[in-house]
């Protein structure tokens, strides 16, 4: 069974590279393009990994890894963070309420796909 | 420095104003009679007055 | 005469009686912690002024030298302005516990017992005649109301002076002696003479009325009956002449209210709050002003009704009412005469019976190989025994002064006589208070100097006058030398002898008080105490400056000392409450350290006196002579560190202030640089977003070349409008920071607005017939031009149409442009039927990076920096961009540009 991949960003264009990226390598992929609703999604698709964009209008990145963190039921659900905005204490704050990886933003295919394998356990 | 009291000073600066008042030469100035009185009797008497009443009005003035 | 002489005297005794019952209850009050010591009260107190001198002798003086008699009260009023400088003195006085006159001199000059003694003798001289003027005038209205001239009058074969004498000093005694006040205060006597005050007045007004109203027809027709007589009429006229005079008296009347033992008792002395000075400033000369009303009119009024019957004049209050029958009023003004006698009587008694025991007996006493001898026992009984004696005494020599002088000259003309005596202490004393140079030796030389030419002067010659020395050296001077005459010292004449003895002796008096101080040095002592008399106001608002005494004590010797002088109740309250004030619940507990020495010493003061109290504690304890150079160099430490914390006062306001105004300057800073962050953290977010899709974009594309060609081509297609957006964001920040650090390139000159705006819509007229979009231009006809960058106007109507097209939606969406002129302004709006804005977004959209939400696509259709850029540039210009719009109905952007004056259309 593969592995479903829930994308939330505001920019179209991240989103449909990220899409093409992710089918390509075979997993399944669902698109949200904000805060709010990424929530929906992550309850309709059941997702094993979401790639989070941190600036986004309604709900910002921070306020969804936090809800989905608080969610017991979800404790398995891997968390990428992508953000534009490159400085440390993003970082750190990311981590801190949660996220398994942080990513920022242009990120190297390669790279992320590396780094979404690792976390979902795929050698 | 320390700045004296007003009232203090307000009163001094009277002082100072009746020294020339009460005496000569200006007490050499009212001459004649006035309603029937001495005019130096009067002026001696308005000025007096008139100082107790400025003391009075400066030295019971209520602080703002 | 009707009134019988019991009467009288029951009268007189239940008038003293009633005083002594309302002292009685003021020393009550005082004891319950309820003092009845107004502000009236005080300033009715001071009234003690106005003696029977004043109360008979005025009309008397009237009578021969017209208006004169008013100096003697415009000098009070006078002094009385000059708040300050008797505040100063109570200040000086209750830091001290100075009890008299004397006692200041003395206590200011290091406690010299000797300048004590010098100042009470001076005093007693000068006063005794004045207290027998008392006696003599109780005396005469005794023999106006008996009508029998000669002091003839007798109860039990004792003169009736003598006996006045005798009921005075047993009054004097009962009132003042009552107990030993650690502070001298008497409220009991004060509040008695704040009454008599007004009885006086009060009877005194009341002849006034009956003489000008009753037996003439008011003030006019007084003065009127009086300008016919050559005699009279001159007593209504100032007389030129003596301008030096009425001078000198102004300034003897303003020294004596203040100098005077007994004035210095109640004004400074008895003061129990500073703040009664503020009515007692007007309060006093007004009464002062009353009781004088009427002299002038009595006194014309006597002239008038006794003409060449030989009446004197000092008696007209009284023979005015008896020679009309009425004997009532008569009576009342007797009491009148009686109360201000009496007034006087006991407060200058008091005030003289303390310098005596203080200054005279004390140091005797403390010499005498009998209190050696006894080194235990209360001595407060002791002092009160002295201070009843020297009343007697004081009393005694007054009547034996009246007895001697009778009629003589001597008697009459001795208030001004006492006045001058007692100015003598003004140098030493203001110049104390002031001019922390002044010496010991200085004030006594002063002191000396200044007497001396007081006696020569004024004294010995009005004993001449009286006939009980020979005058030879008022005719012809001293030894015949002529310049030496007695009035008209080395030839100065043409004065009268008031002023020429107060012209000399001030002249000697200061001079020597000045000279001799700048050549002698004071010791320790006195440069402690010239700090703290010159300096009160700083010294009162810290501890006591003990570093000034240095040494060994024993608390328990110190305390013994107390006892013997205070009494051990007394002083056992007074050691009680100085422990507790200390924060120790015993006062053994205490070290024998300096402020417990100098907690003694001045208790000690209030009892016998600065100097006599320094004599005794330095007998108890072994104290380290401290040279003079240590104590200038303590006190100058002290004046210097009170310089400095002044200073340094100043500087930490001035820091404190420097350091707000940095805290704000750098919370202005903090501010910048966190918009700066926010805008590069923003820019960074800005750049990096189209950076992402071209990266993944074209690195998927590079790696997969299989990928599918319309895939690969719309990847190519996002790839090069997010390359157009990348460049269009870097040109609009480049622009933006370009016009924000003011380094835009301006090329302005006159543009028509209406062309620029048919040009945009040319321009952008491809983009809106793409989307179907109606764009309906409206340009008002002869608009002037205006003074503008053409393309920078440009870019900005380009700006507010293509975000206009953005927003509308498509086939139905419609943007209007009006182009009109409003007053002096250019006005262009820009109306679309899109979804509007909501009030909150109207503020937001001009800010940098922040767009409108709710875009018609999903593209990205700005960089944000459009319209805070447009903004920019045409505030540039002069003019104003804002938006109207509600949510639903569109935004219309509005912008203006001010017509040029100088370029009218063409």
């Amino acid at each position: 069974m593969s592995k479903r991949i829930l994308i939330v960003d505001d920019e179209p264009n991240i989103v449909i590279s990220l899409e093409f990226l992710m089918k390509k390598e075979g997993f399944e992929v669902a698109v949200a393009g904000d805060g709010e609703e990424a929530l929906a999604q992550v309850a309709g698709f059941n997702p094993d990994l979401v790639l989070l964009d941190v600036m986004m209008p309604k709900k910002s990145g921070f306020e969804v890894c936090e809800a989905l963190r608080a969610d017991p039921s979800r404790a398995g659900l891997q968390i990428v963070m992508l953000t534009a905005k490159g400085r440390d204490t993003e970082v750190a704050k990311g981590l801190a309420i949660g996220a398994d990886a942080y990513v920022t933003k242009p990120f190297s295919t390669k790279e992320l796909l590396a780094r979404v394998k690792e976390l979902l356990g795929i050698a | 420095m320390k700045r004296g009291s007003p009232t203090r000073q307000r009163l001094a600066a009277l002082a100072l104003l009746g020294i020339p008042l009460l005496t000569f030469p200006v007490l050499g100035l009212p001459q004649g009679e006035l309603a029937g009185m001495p005019a130096t009797v009067l002026y001696l008497f308005g000025v007096w007055g008139g100082l107790i009443v400025l003391a009075a009005s400066i030295a019971e003035r209520r602080k703002k | 005469m009707m009134l019988s002489g019991w009467f009288i005297a029951l009268l007189s005794t239940a008038y003293v009686g009633l005083l002594f019952a309302v002292a009685r209850f003021g020393d009550a009050r005082a004891d319950a912690g309820r003092s009845i010591i107004t502000a009236n009260v005080y300033a009715l107190s001071l009234a003690v002024y106005c003696t029977s001198w004043t109360f008979f002798g005025s009309v008397g003086r009237a009578t021969s030298g017209g208006l004169s008699f008013l100096t003697i009260y415009l000098g009070p009023t006078l002094m009385l302005l000059c708040v300050g400088v008797i505040i100063k003195m109570i200040r000086i006085a209750k830091a001290q516990r100075i009890t008299s006159i004397a006692d200041f001199i003395a206590s200011r000059y290091g406690k010299s017992q000797l300048l004590a003694g010098l100042v009470t003798i001076i005093a007693v001289i000068g006063i005794v005649p004045y207290i027998a003027l008392q006696l003599k005038a109780v005396a005469a209205s005794l023999d106006v109301l008996f009508d029998q001239p000669g002091h003839t009058i007798r109860l039990w074969g004792i003169d009736s002076t003598l006996l006045v004498a005798g009921v005075l000093a047993l009054f004097t005694i009962l009132f003042g002696t009552r107990h030993l006040d650690a502070t001298e205060r008497h409220e009991g006597m004060v509040a008695a003479v704040a009454l008599e005050s007004v009885v006086k007045l009060v009877a005194f007004i009341a002849v006034g009325v009956f003489v000008t109203y009753g037996m003439y027809g008011g003030f006019a027709d007084l003065f009127q009956r009086a300008s016919v007589h050559p005699e009279l009429a001159g007593l209504l006229k100032l007389d030129g002449a003596r301008a030096g005079t009425w001078a000198a008296m102004i300034l003897l009347s303003a020294l004596a209210i203040v100098f005077l033992p007994r004035q210095f008792q109640v004004m400074v002395v008895e003061n129990v709050d500073e703040s009664h000075l503020k009515r007692a400033v007007w309060l006093f000369p007004l009464y002062l002003l009353l009781i004088n009303i009427f002299v002038l009119p009595v006194a014309l009024g006597g002239l008038l009704h006794f003409g060449g019957q030989g009446v004197n004049p000092d008696t007209f209050v009284l023979t005015l009412p008896l020679s009309q029958g009425a004997e009532s009023l008569a009576l009342l003004v007797f009491i009148g005469g009686l109360s201000a006698a009496t007034g006087m009587v006991i407060v200058e008694t008091i005030a003289l019976s303390t310098m005596i025991c203080n200054d005279l007996a004390m140091p005797a006493l403390l010499r005498s190989p009998w209190l050696q001898r006894q080194k235990q026992g209360d001595l407060s009984g002791l002092l009160i025994g002295i201070r009843r004696v020297a009343i007697v005494l004081i009393l005694l020599l007054g009547y034996i002064y009246f007895k001697a002088a009778g009629e003589a000259y001597a008697l009459v003309g001795i208030g001004l006589i006492s006045f001058a005596a007692v100015a003598q202490f003004a140098p030493a004393l203001f110049g104390g208070m002031y001019w922390k140079q002044g010496t010991r030796a200085g004030a006594l030389a002063g002191l000396l100097a200044g007497f001396g030419v007081w006696l020569y002067t004024l004294l010995l010659p009005s004993f001449a006058k009286s006939g009980w020395i020979g005058n030879g050296f008022v005719e012809h001077g001293l030894f015949g030398v002529e310049w030496l005459r007695a009035q008209a010292l080395f030839g100065l004449s043409g004065l009268d002898e008031i002023s020429h003895c107060l012209w000399w002796s001030m002249l000697a008096n200061i001079g020597a008080y000045i000279a001799v101080s700048l050549l002698t040095e004071p010791d320790a002592l006195e440069a402690g105490q010239a700090e703290r008399f010159v300096d009160v106001f700083r010294h009162a608002q810290q501890a006591p400056d003990t570093r000034l005494w240095r040494g060994n004590a024993s608390q328990t010797e110190l305390a013994t000392l107390l006892e013997r002088f205070l009494g051990p109740v007394r002083a056992r309250q007074q050691l009680g409450s100085y422990a507790r004030s200390r924060r120790v619940s015993d006062w053994r507990s205490l070290p024998a350290d300096a402020e417990f020495v100098h907690f003694a010493e001045t208790e000690l003061a209030g009892a016998i006196g600065s100097a006599s109290a320094r004599a005794m504690v330095s007998s108890v304890t072994r104290e380290e002579d401290l040279g003079l150079e240590e104590v200038l160099d303590i006190l100058d430490e002290a004046t210097q560190v009170r310089a400095h914390s002044r200073e340094l006062e100043a500087k930490q306001q001035a820091l404190e202030a420097a350091t707000a105004e940095l805290r704000e300057a750098n919370e202005r800073l903090r501010e910048l640089d966190r918009m700066k962050d926010d805008f590069i953290s923003t820019v960074t977010h800005e750049l990096r977003t189209p950076l992402t899709s071209i990266r993944a974009l074209s690195e998927m594309l590079y790696d997969d070349p299989k990928v599918e060609l319309d895939q690969r081509r719309r990847f190519l297609g996002i790839i090069v409008s997010e390359t157009e957006r990348l460049t269009r964001l870097i040109n609009q920040i480049l622009d933006m920071a370009k016009l924000e650090s003011g380094r835009a390139e301006w090329t302005t000159g006159e543009v028509r607005v209406g062309e620029v705006v048919r040009e945009a819509s040319e321009a952008l007229g491809a983009l809106y017939r793409e989307k179907g979009v109606r764009l309906n231009l409206d340009i008002a006809e002869g608009l002037p031009a205006v003074l503008a960058d053409r393309d920078r106007l440009m870019q900005v109507v380009v700006n507010l149409l293509s975000n206009a097209v953005k927003f509308v939606a498509p086939l139905t969406g419609t943007v209007a442009v009006v182009v009109a002129r409003a007053e002096n302004m250019l006005r262009v709006s820009v109306a679309d039927n899109g979804p509007g804005l909501t009030a909150e977004e109207c503020g937001v959209i001009f800010e940098k990076f922040r767009q409108g939400g709710n875009t018609m696509t999903d593209k990205p259709q700005g960089t944000g920096l459009g319209l805070p850029i447009s903004r920019q540039i045409v505030e540039y210009f002069g003019g104003k961009l804002w938006v109207e719009s509600t949510p639903g109905n569109g935004a219309t952007f509005i912008f203006t540009v001010p017509l040029t004056q100088a370029a009218p259309d063409a």
